[in-house]
């Protein structure tokens, strides 16, 4: 027989659950597609727990005498008004829970930053306003800018469902295998984002930076530019086509041959 | 005072001017730091509206009401003013009201650099409000002013290099003055292990302002030889680094975010034991912790570069030293909730913002701690999340404390109780408006929305929805206040010397309003 107090918290868990169920309402980091998104989104839980803890404990606190050590309740006030051991109590116990958190996070910027045995390169130039990909194993070389028509940003056509998230040439790349990315820009500082692969990295004019990625599983992922490069710092998104290797390879050769057909027809762009 | 004033004619001064003319030339603390206090209200509903424009561009995805540019203009000027032109001169005006009278002296050490520093500010305002008319626009590069973006913008970016410069000018002055005054100045008796914990908070933080504003000077220069007179700081052609200016600008801007909540923490600190009627609790610690936090300051910068492509040893040995500062500011958040265990309180509209400073500046805290661990730090830099972050410790923090304290001492200053009942509509509007503005940001960058875009994509729509209401409800909840402030320097219920049952201090020892001059003759503290 379930007491009023547990129904009424079973159902305020259904509640929420089923709110967070709804994509509008995101709440968290993007499901991950990579280990490095996965290792980042357990770090941030891992940290949420640590606040929400130190929260719970120091504003119960805060909010208990509040409510009764006030005046109007007839308390008296005390006069104590130092101790050195509880300051030194409560200055170690945070640098400990700190020391914690830092030994996971420490690996976690170790393996990101690690770029070694690529199993391909790609180089990724950012540009005022769209981005560009060079395959330099492959190469295959492509602008992708974004498709979405002025139209729907203005308001007299309805946005589809990737509204500013879609573009002309999405870069492809083959599931499962070691992705290293140069980075760098051609005027001013952009940066290359996808958030379900956990990669952000600066685009520096006239300075390569490394970065890289695996993706897990098949699918089309999509990020924008996160540094602010001029008026259409907003409308510069990024998407990605993680394929399987039979895909990638026939989407290279097709690639391949329209190059040879437009040098051999320049007068068509 | 009567006698005072008599012997004060006697060694053969002249009458004050009246009129624009006092206000042109007051070298008075009082009138300085009301000067101060004015200005930076004025720009607080200047850069709000712009923050208002924003958010109503921001209600439905789509452009609306403006060119992405102007949208960049907005968002780079709502930055700038709030930062330069409302917080760094309200806590200023603070200074010049309270550290003379916090001490026991009769005015600030250098009383005629007092008055320039304030006066150049109205200057800087105007060229950098000028600039929206100039070919162009204003700047739309960000407060952050990056090149090589910043070096493309047209002849505003100059002028804003110049409003920079004067404005860092200002707060040199102003710090040279407090520095002067608590070290030279305190009463007899008054030790600095005695003074009010405000005053140890704008020590500190003057001493701040003098290492680093120098710095901003310097990389802004740069920026404007870069811009005009062929050199190549930033500009890898050259053999420059685009980095490299952020490197120098976050050595200045790191400090800078600590300048900014320093003064908070002494208002709150003087606040808070007032109305538990208990003394603060931990007075060494707070003085320490201060002072740990303002060196640590220095060795942080780089955590707003983790995605610029630092080596594995940059990024380990920020992310460690970001997050060591998290020590000592727990410190003060703990030493202030026992402050209040125990105490007897009551809940008047100053303690209502200092509680709530507490409360949510501890969130603040919190994100930033999140931020502070590189890895995560990937996914959340330039992304609605800094942008929830750093308002929680501006909005609710700063700005939270500045409100605390003008309805703390506005007794004191205009001698006029002010509107309780207005006031604590005031705070609860304020209080619930700022969460329903700035939560759901949090939400917005972790599920991907980066900062500075006039328009997203549509999963984004629900909380920026959410964000455009409560900053409608925040932002006129303001005049509010504004009604409160003129309300009460017009008139009111009569306060008493000591406003505040639980009030010590010097500055609860003279009458309110506070005489023109004070501590003319040095009272002595046991």
């Amino acid at each position: 027989m379930k007491s009023m107090w547990q129904r009424a918290g079973m159902a305020g868990v259904a509640l929420t659950t089923s709110q967070m169920a709804l994509a509008e309402y995101a709440y968290n980091l993007q499901t991950p597609a990579s280990k490095v998104a996965q290792d980042v989104f357990q770090l941030h839980n891992l940290i949420m727990m640590v606040c929400l803890g130190i929260f719970v404990v120091v504003f119960g606190a805060m909010f208990y005498s509040l409510y009764a050590h006030r005046k109007s309740k007839g308390h008296k006030a005390a006069h104590f008004h130092e101790n050195t051991m509880v300051e030194v109590v409560w200055t170690v116990i945070p640098f400990v829970i700190l020391m914690g958190m830092a030994y996971p996070a420490a690996k976690v910027v170790i393996d990101m930053k690690d770029t070694t045995n690529p199993d391909m390169t790609v180089k990724i130039t950012g540009y005022q306003w769209k981005w560009g990909y060079d395959y330099l194993n492959d190469g295959v070389s492509f602008y992708s800018n974004l498709s979405t028509p002025q139209e729907q940003i203005v308001g007299t056509a309805a946005k589809d469902e990737h509204y500013l998230l879609e573009v002309d040439e999405p870069m492809v790349v083959p599931v499962g295998k070691r992705v290293r990315l140069l980075i760098t820009a051609n005027d001013v500082i952009h940066s290359w984002w996808v958030p379900a692969f956990g990669v952000k990295q600066d685009a520096i004019p006239g300075f390569i930076r490394d970065s890289w990625f695996k993706a897990d599983k098949v699918g089309t992922y999509r990020g924008q530019c996160a540094e602010l490069c001029g008026k259409e710092h907003g409308f510069m998104p990024i998407v990605v086509k993680v394929v399987s290797e039979e895909d990638y390879k026939a989407w290279v050769a097709k690639k391949k041959d329209a190059a040879q057909t437009a040098v051999a027809a320049p007068a068509a762009q | 005072m009567s006698d005072a004033a008599h012997a004060h004619d006697d060694h053969g001064h002249h009458a004050h001017p009246t009129g624009i003319m006092r206000w042109l030339s007051t070298t008075n603390h009082k009138d300085i730091g009301t000067l101060y206090l004015f200005f930076a209200l004025i720009m607080l509903f200047v850069a709000g509206t712009m923050a208002l424009l924003i958010r109503a561009e921001l209600f439905q995805p789509g452009l609306q009401l403006m060119h992405p540019d102007f949208f960049n203009q907005l968002t780079t000027m709502h930055g700038l003013i709030m930062i330069f032109g409302v917080i760094m001169p309200a806590f200023s005006g603070f200074a010049n009201w309270q550290v003379p009278l916090m001490l026991g002296a009769p005015d600030m050490a250098f009383p005629r650099m007092n008055n320039w520093a304030f006066w150049v500010l109205p200057v800087a305002a105007f060229f950098l409000m000028a600039s929206f008319w100039l070919p162009g626009g204003a700047v739309a590069g960000g407060w952050t002013m990056y090149p090589p973006l910043f070096i493309q913008g047209g002849i505003s970016y100059d002028l804003t290099i110049l409003a920079v410069h004067i404005m860092g000018l200002s707060s040199i002055m102003g710090s040279i003055n407090i520095v002067t005054t608590i070290l030279n100045m305190r009463a007899p008796g008054l030790t600095l292990m005695k003074m009010p914990l405000f005053c140890w908070t704008w020590l500190i933080t003057a001493y701040l302002l003098i290492a680093t504003m120098p710095v901003l000077a310097g990389a802004v220069t740069m920026l404007l030889t870069d811009r005009n007179f062929g050199t190549h700081f930033f500009n890898a052609a050259g053999g420059g680094d685009p980095v490299m200016f952020q490197h120098i600008f976050w050595f200045f801007a790191h400090p800078e975010v600590y300048i900014l909540i320093l003064p908070a923490f002494g208002i709150v600190s003087q606040v808070i034991p007032t109305f538990a009627r208990k003394p603060l609790f931990g007075y060494a610690s707070m003085v320490y912790a201060t002072a740990s936090i303002a060196i640590l300051s220095f060795v942080v910068w780089a955590h707003h570069m983790f995605t610029t492509g630092m080596p594995v040893a940059g990024q380990l040995f920020f992310m460690f030293s970001t997050m060591l500062i998290a020590v000592p500011t727990g410190v003060k958040v703990f030493n202030w909730v026992a402050t209040m265990w125990k105490g007897s309180m009551t809940f008047e509209t100053p303690m209502l913002f200092a509680i709530a400073f507490v409360c949510l500046f501890t969130i603040g805290g919190f994100s930033g701690l999140v931020l502070a661990i590189a890895p995560v730090d990937i996914q959340l830099q330039d992304t609605y999340y800094v942008v929830a972050h750093f308002h929680y410790v501006l909005v609710s923090g700063a700005l939270f404390s500045i409100f605390a304290g003008i309805y703390y001492w506005l007794p004191k200053w205009t001698g006029h109780m002010y509107n309780e009942t207005l006031g604590k509509w005031h705070f609860w509007l304020s209080a619930i408006g700022m969460n329903i503005v700035f939560f759901p940001m949090h939400f917005l960058g972790l599920a991907g929305m980066p900062r500075r875009i006039p328009d997203y994509a549509l999963q984004f729509t629900e909380f920026n929805q959410i964000a455009t209401v409560g900053a409608f409800i925040f932002g006129f909840s303001q005049l509010i206040f504004l009604v409160i402030v003129l309300k009460t320097i017009k008139g009111g219920a009569k306060a008493p010397a000591r406003v505040w049952e639980g009030a010590e201090g010097l500055e609860w020892t003279v009458p309110s309003p506070a005489p023109y001059h004070t501590f003319e003759i040095a009272p002595v503290v046991k």
